[in-house]
């Protein structure tokens, strides 16, 4: 377009020890666009960006940002040059507030105290304008997954910005709230301000972009406009292979029941009302989705099944056993693997090596241990069996997981759960946060569960993942299953009505 | 920083000796921060004492190689080491698992006091089983005092850090009372217990040096810790409980019991020390018997980076530290504080090196 890019970087190195990052990388954003980034997991996305806003300095090539050359010390520095950056993992006090949080760091050391009074109306002011529905007073750890989100692009807009880098924004919305946040982008870029979205999701960026750059191996390998490309095209330059999108349906009807929960209610750890009176039932060779907008009792679903949060009422019966209230050791050893939402706290410790986090239940049965010894032997054999039998990248088993991408890790989850041969997996997120090439291979692995029998509950928000591998969707609306539907891509639009809670009177909305 | 290392050494050496290369340059990264931390302490000591009209290298040296003279004074930093290693990977254990004891020195108290009634009853036993009935006495103790504060925080979430701060000045001050009280040697001019029974004294290694067997207890426990940590299935879960409790609750592990375990090793380990101060070293039981070992053990463990192997050395270091300043004050005009203070920077430079060395790894 213009003769001066808004923003351009050229040729950057960065290395972290012996792996290259970044790998000469060079690209070019003009002002007012929303130019995505497209790259699988570990191509390099985010340490650019990272090195945009400040977090990370390269070690050789130039930013140059409004035609000045920069270099930033810190992200407060490329705040005050008005570039802002959400992170896949949220940067956020978990015991302050939402206007505690946005001041943290701001302002001099001799003007202490904020206008509370003033930081709260702009807040509202910006939650308003692009209907965010944040409250300045909410506690962090109160909040869902998604509203610490939105609160942390509204803490970058709250600084005041020009140029918006978002990593991975949606990995954790729901379809609406992505929807939300894709008009918001669309909004931004109306006011003058230039966004940067990284993501592998192909219909987001295909919506929403006016450029698209393919990240692989550290470097950007293609830039093209949207319109003169189309999802496979990019998929293939993601991965530099064609990528199967639809998955084979079951073969076999399925068996008898193998999970059956009845009337279960619980309450959040808030101590309200979450779970309400949820009647479901799982065979042997079906995969059973619950879709839902994040925040209808799903995690708490998933966290009384699996016993870390107390029943209030109801049953759950799994191979004719009562295991409503057990305790998570209990459970665990009735044949129950649970995936869960949040690998970082509940799924991985991400200090420990690969072998370690693979006996994470385990570390005190045979063959792993004996006489209250590790086989540290057998323990190194299994884990590095799973390493290559699910294509784990990983240096060797005794590197630490929390190294390992997004991807990476979750496929070790994976791996763990199902080679604890389990006659029933609850799955709550397959695939979030992870590369298509990762997130096509546990889909797949999951059909190859489902036809060996297994039974599997998938609660996801993301409608995708749902209708890929499902048997029979649920829709979970405010702590109640609302309605089972098939995997039809047709009745789309029943299924969003049944997740925003209109069922077949119109007028019942909430 | 996901990517697999495909380094050129890889298709030469053949992959066991790689990984022995990588853990032995893992040892050396791991043991660079406690080192560089250490040197930059003594020298920032060097300055003080310096800036203070004193020889500050001269001082330096002394300090570390003055108590080095002969086997006597070997065995007497082998003796201030014993409390000091058995207490440091005590907290080790304490520490991995997320528990931060404080009240080892009240731990340490309560099995002094222990040790204490057990040597001082029971006459006519023989050595074999009365010197070992001490140290089991003090051990118990001191597991069950740490094991008040580790019931308050599984059954009421009472932060473990005021509560052992607490049971230190309640041990302390029960301590006094006994020694002036109901245990008090009614023929002594000083606050003092009776003196223990000879079958229940530590028994000593050479017999007519001070230093007692303790000191090869205190190496054995450490070297056990060490394998219990790493090896065993508990040492496992007391480990994932102090990284990630939530991940432990998933996996079934029950948090509370492990909490439980951490704080009563750690308490163990502190009341053994007791009992060896008092069986082993003193042989009555006064008002101050810890010079503060309980508090040094802190540091003990940090410089140590919560691994009791590495306590073993830590532990030997401050002893040395310890024994140093008391040849400084003979032999010259350096008052002790300037050793605690340089045993001060010494924490602060570990935390401050750990902290770089962390933030390092983050960013990468």
């Amino acid at each position: 377009m213009s003769q001066k890019p808004f923003l351009r970087v050229e040729n950057i190195r960065k290395r972290f020890g012996p792996i290259v990052a970044s790998d000469g990388v060079s690209l070019e954003i003009e002002q007012g666009e929303i130019h995505s980034l497209l790259g699988e997991n570990g191509a390099g996305k985010s340490v650019l960006m990272s090195m945009i806003c400040g977090m990370v300095r390269p070690d050789e090539g130039e930013i140059v940002f409004k035609g000045q050359s920069v270099r930033f010390n810190s992200p407060r520095e490329a705040i005050r040059q008005r570039i802002g950056m959400v992170h896949q993992h949220f940067m956020l006090v978990p015991n302050l507030t939402v206007a505690e949080n946005y001041i943290l760091g701001q302002g001099s050391p001799l003007r202490v105290i904020n206008d509370m009074d003033e930081v709260h109306a702009k807040i509202r002011e910006l939650s308003d304008r692009y209907a965010l529905d944040v409250r300045p007073d909410a506690i962090i750890e109160d909040l869902s997954v998604g509203e610490q989100q939105r609160v942390e692009i509204l803490k970058v807009l709250f600084h005041g910005i020009d140029l918006l880098i978002l990593d991975e924004p949606t990995a954790v919305l729901t379809p609406q709230e992505t929807d939300r946040l894709l008009s918001l982008m669309g909004d931004l870029a109306k006011d003058g301000k230039t966004v940067v979205f990284i993501s592998h999701k192909l219909d987001e960026v295909m919506r929403v972009s006016n450029r698209i750059g393919v990240m692989r191996d550290g470097r950007v390998v293609h830039t093209v406009n949207v319109g003169e490309t189309n999802a496979r095209e990019l998929a293939r330059m993601m991965v530099g292979r064609d990528v199967r999108m639809e998955l084979p349906r079951s073969p076999e009807p399925p068996g008898h029941i193998v999970l059956s929960v009845d009337k279960l209610t619980c309450r959040a750890e808030t101590g309200l009302p979450a779970v309400r009176g949820v009647s479901l039932y799982v065979r042997a060779g079906e995969i059973v989705g619950i879709a839902g907008v994040s925040g209808n009792g799903q995690t708490e679903l998933s966290l009384a099944l699996s016993g870390l949060l107390p029943v209030d009422s109801g049953r759950v019966i799994l191979n004719g056993k009562d295991i409503t209230g057990l305790d998570p050791a209990r459970i665990n050893a009735s044949s129950f693997s649970h995936i869960p939402e949040d690998r970082h706290k509940h799924g991985i410790v991400a200090s420990m090596s690969l072998s370690e986090n693979t006996i994470l239940q385990r570390y005190d049965q045979k063959p792993f241990a004996s006489r209250g010894m590790l086989n540290r032997g057998v323990i190194g054999e299994h884990t590095r069996d799973l390493i290559k039998r699910f294509r784990i990248k990983s240096r060797d088993e005794d590197q630490p997981i929390g190294a390992l991408s997004g991807g990476n890790q979750q496929k070790l989850v994976v791996a763990r759960e199902l080679a604890r041969n389990p006659d029933f997996i609850l799955v709550n997120q397959l695939a979030r946060g992870i590369d298509i090439g990762a997130m096509e291979f546990v889909m797949e692995e999951m059909l190859k569960q489902r036809d060996n029998g297994r039974a599997i509950l998938l609660i996801s928000t993301e409608l995708e993942e749902l209708f890929a591998i499902c048997d029979r969707i649920l829709v979970m609306f405010h702590g109640e299953i609302l309605g089972e539907l098939p995997p039809d891509r047709t009745r789309l639009d029943e299924l969003g009505l049944l997740m925003a809670g209109q069922t077949n009177q119109p007028a019942l909305a909430s | 920083m996901e990517q697999v290392n495909q380094g050129v050494r890889e298709n030469v050496y053949p992959q066991a000796a790689q990984a022995f290369g990588r853990t032995l340059r893992q040892a050396v990264i791991n043991a660079a921060t406690p080192a560089a931390a250490v040197l930059v302490a003594l020298a920032c000591g060097a300055a003080l004492l310096w800036l203070n009209g004193f020889d500050g290298s001269d001082v330096v040296t002394v300090m570390i190689f003055g108590s080095f003279q002969d086997m006597r004074s070997v065995g007497e930093i082998l003796l201030k080491a014993t409390p000091l290693i058995l207490i440091g990977a005590g907290l080790c254990v304490a520490f991995r698992c997320s528990i931060w004891n404080i009240g080892a020195e009240g731990q340490l108290y309560a099995g002094a006091i222990a040790a204490t009634l057990v040597g001082t009853n029971f006459d006519g036993l023989s050595v074999w089983v009365h010197a070992p009935l001490v140290m089991l006495a003090g051990a118990l103790a001191g597991a069950a005092w740490a094991g008040i504060a580790g019931y308050l925080k599984v059954r009421f979430q009472a932060s473990e850090i005021v509560t052992t701060i607490m049971l230190n000045y309640i041990a302390l001050i029960l301590t006094s009372y006994l020694v002036t009280g109901p245990m008090r040697d009614a023929s002594a001019a000083y606050p003092q217990s009776a003196r223990l029974i000879r079958e229940a004294w530590t028994p000593r290694i050479v017999s007519d040096m001070r230093l007692h067997i303790g000191i090869i207890v205190a190496v054995v426990l450490a070297v056990a810790l060490y394998i219990f940590l790493q090896r065993s299935s508990r040492g496992f879960s007391l480990r994932v409980v102090g990284l990630n409790p939530y991940a432990a609750r998933y996996a079934g592990m029950q948090v509370a019991r492990n909490v439980m375990i951490a704080m009563c090793i750690s308490g163990a380990m502190a009341g053994l020390a007791g009992a060896f101060e008092v069986a082993g070293v003193t042989h009555r039981l006064y008002q101050n018997i810890s010079p503060g070992y309980g508090f040094e053990g802190i540091a003990v463990a940090l410089l140590a980076g919560n691994n009791p192997l590495a306590a073993i050395v830590s532990g030997g270091l401050f002893a040395t530290l310890r024994s140093g300043s008391e040849v400084l004050q003979i032999t010259s005009q350096v008052p002790q504080v300037l050793v605690l203070i340089i045993q001060g920077i010494v924490i602060l430079s570990v935390v401050a090196f750990t902290r770089l060395r962390d933030i390092r790894r983050i960013v990468a």
